[in-house]
């Protein structure tokens, strides 16, 4: 089985269930924040008071304790050409980029926006379940990672671990929260609360295997429409967090979403982080004893 | 606009408060201060092995209410010792911590009162030993995040703070011990404060670009504040430490102030580090262009022929037609 993880499926023997994650195609998202709404009802996430920010239709801003879907919201101004007067060629590429389901285009004003929905990604390699002290984040039989609220107290590593900024300790509570996944409906077989509300099914709850091949699909069809910025992202085991449960088919590179293009679990340099402690603790000796034994008492 | 989103940031800052550097200092003062006790107590030095050893005793008696009151929920302080998990330094550090306060005490008790003489035996090498993990394993801490200029300094972080442990024990046992006793620890407070000095030297120039927190702001003016006063604390050591025990008191608080500075200089850069997403972003493209790094998108389908259907159920079965 590919994707696998140090604690899934292997410690979860018979009752380990295939790897769910979701596919977000952020080419048919329509901005709607349906996704948000539903997660923050359905989990109970307190509110978070927000101003108008100011940044295109996003007053959210990012993930946090308090945010566990956030729709980010772009404005591109692009040179786009396929509007009156264009060539037959251009209309021809833009009647394809329809046909492939990218509407959410506004060409006519030479604006490109784009918006995804972003989310934890339920890492392969997860840096804030490597760093918990406590054990209160696992991994679960679905191979997803999860905070168990009545372990954490709140020490904060994985805020610092995620190379993503997703998690965060929640004001007033004390502990670090973040997506589930949705757990609980999970046990019960049923699909995670913002994968349901999504109106388009840019977001796509699912076996990591069909999902991923439903991406693939995806990405070539945009490829053969002209998308040539469209991009698999966090699709692959060679990244630095080993590929993710949630991965996203992106119109513009990662950054420009306010990912990271090329993130990497901190346990991944964990060798030489402790070899280097390990190094200067003996340097730290070696320094005393000559110290100590170097000249007069 | 390309390369963030509306400038926001990517990673979370961390969310520890003054605590967490007040520990690395305090923390790497127990530990630094075990092991100059224990090798003078080697050595035949009583006056100045006891009180390195109360030094200890009282650093690692404080530690624990630092750590605790940085915590979200305090009560729950225990769950660190749930599991031992060497990919969590702060797992590790617990068990550490906890291994070095028991063993201090012991030893330090001993030192003063004479009581448990055979577990002071054994309490006190153990002690000695463990105060030398203790004193650098913070900086694995702090290295073992997301946080650029933390991670990216990982190789020379835990020299740093070894050395700035080393300093502490050094000059806070010159304070307190006779001058005629306290040559070693002079030697050890005023040698580790030019190897951190040093050090950062070049843990800053190694660091390059990601560097830049310690050249602007909190990070860059508590770094200035360690050297400035890491310098004059060893001239004055070196000058009068010896005759004098007032300068000798002077000299160490200009040098525990340059340590913990240092801690703070740390601990502020990687608060400017998290902060601007030009120090995730910058690097991590410039990897994947210079090809040492396959980066987390691709923008090459791995299927060969595409099939409509297989696509996103919302559009795979709709015909669009341009209007």
């Amino acid at each position: 089985m590919s994707f696998e993880t140090i604690a899934w499926p292997g410690s979860y023997g018979d009752e380990a269930k295939p790897r769910k994650g979701f596919f977000t195609d952020t080419s048919v998202c329509i901005g709607c924040k349906a996704c948000q709404v539903a997660c923050k009802e359905w989990n109970q996430v307190p509110m978070s008071l927000q101003a108008f920010t100011g940044k295109s239709y996003d007053n959210t801003t990012q993930l946090g304790a308090d945010n566990w879907r956030h729709v980010a919201f772009i404005e591109q101004k692009l040179p786009v050409d396929a509007g009156e007067g264009a060539s037959l060629v251009q209309a021809a590429e833009r009647g394809a980029a329809l046909n492939g389901g990218l509407a959410t285009y506004q060409e006519g004003d030479g604006l490109r926006w784009l918006m995804a929905s972003d989310v934890c990604k339920h890492c392969t390699d997860a840096a804030c379940l490597d760093v918990c002290p406590t054990g209160a984040l696992f991994r679960t039989e679905f191979g997803t990672v999860v905070v168990q609220q009545d372990v954490c107290n709140g020490c904060g590593y994985c805020v610092s671990a995620c190379p993503f900024g997703v998690i965060d300790r929640r004001e007033g509570d004390g502990r670090a929260w973040k997506c589930t996944l949705c757990y609980d409906r999970l046990k019960d077989e049923q699909e995670p609360a913002c994968a349901q509300a999504c109106p388009t099914n840019s977001i796509q709850f699912g076996d990591l295997t069909v999902l991923r091949e439903r991406a693939e699909h995806r990405l070539g069809q945009l490829q053969r429409a002209g998308q040539e910025s469209a991009q698999l992202y966090l699709t692959d085991e060679d990244d630095g967090v080993g590929g993710a449960g949630a991965f996203f088919l992106l119109l513009d590179d990662p950054e420009v979403y306010g990912l990271p293009p090329d993130p990497v679990d901190t346990r991944r340099d964990l060798g030489s982080i402790w070899a280097a402690a390990g190094a200067a603790a003996v340097a730290l000796g070696v320094g005393l004893g000559a110290a100590v034994f170097g000249g007069g008492r | 606009m390309s390369d963030s989103y509306h400038g926001q940031p990517i990673l979370k800052e961390p969310t520890w408060t003054w605590e967490i550097p007040t520990y690395f200092f305090t923390g790497g003062m127990a530990g630094a201060s075990a092991g100059l006790a224990y090798l003078s107590g080697l050595r035949g030095n009583d006056v100045l092995a006891r009180r390195a050893w109360a030094i200890s005793l009282g650093a690692i008696g404080v530690s624990p209410v630092f750590l605790i009151s940085d915590l979200g929920r305090r009560a729950r302080f225990l769950n660190m010792l749930r599991m031992f998990k060497i990919t969590s330094p702060m797992s590790v550090g617990s068990w550490i911590l906890s291994g070095s306060g028991a063993t201090t005490a012991v030893a330090a008790v001993n030192a003063w009162t004479g009581l448990f003489p055979r577990l002071a035996r054994e309490a006190r090498p153990a002690a000695a030993l463990l105060g030398l993990p203790l004193s650098t394993y913070t900086a694995a801490l702090i290295a073992n995040t997301a946080v650029p200029v933390w991670h990216e300094s990982r190789r020379l972080l835990p020299f740093v703070y070894g050395s700035g442990a080393a300093l502490t024990a050094g000059a806070t046992a010159a304070m307190i011990t006779p001058p005629a006793y306290a040559a070693p620890a002079r030697r050890l407070a005023v040698g580790a404060a030019l190897v951190e000095v040093g050090i950062k030297e070049v843990m800053h120039h190694q660091l390059g670009a990601q560097g830049e927190p310690y050249t602007q702001g909190a990070g860059a003016r508590f770094g200035h504040l360690s050297r400035a006063c890491n310098l004059a604390g060893s001239a004055l050591m070196l000058r009068a430490g010896a005759r004098s025990r007032p300068a000798a008191i002077a000299a160490g608080v200009l040098l525990c102030a340059g340590a913990l500075s240092a801690r703070w200089s740390t601990y502020r850069a990687g608060f400017q580090s998290a902060a601007d997403p030009k120090y995730v972003v910058g690097p991590q493209r410039a990897k994947i262009e210079r090809g040492e790094r396959p980066g987390a998108s691709r923008r090459r389908s791995r299927v060969s022929v595409v099939r409509a259907d297989k696509g996103s159920p919302a559009t795979a079965p709709v015909e669009l037609s341009a209007p």
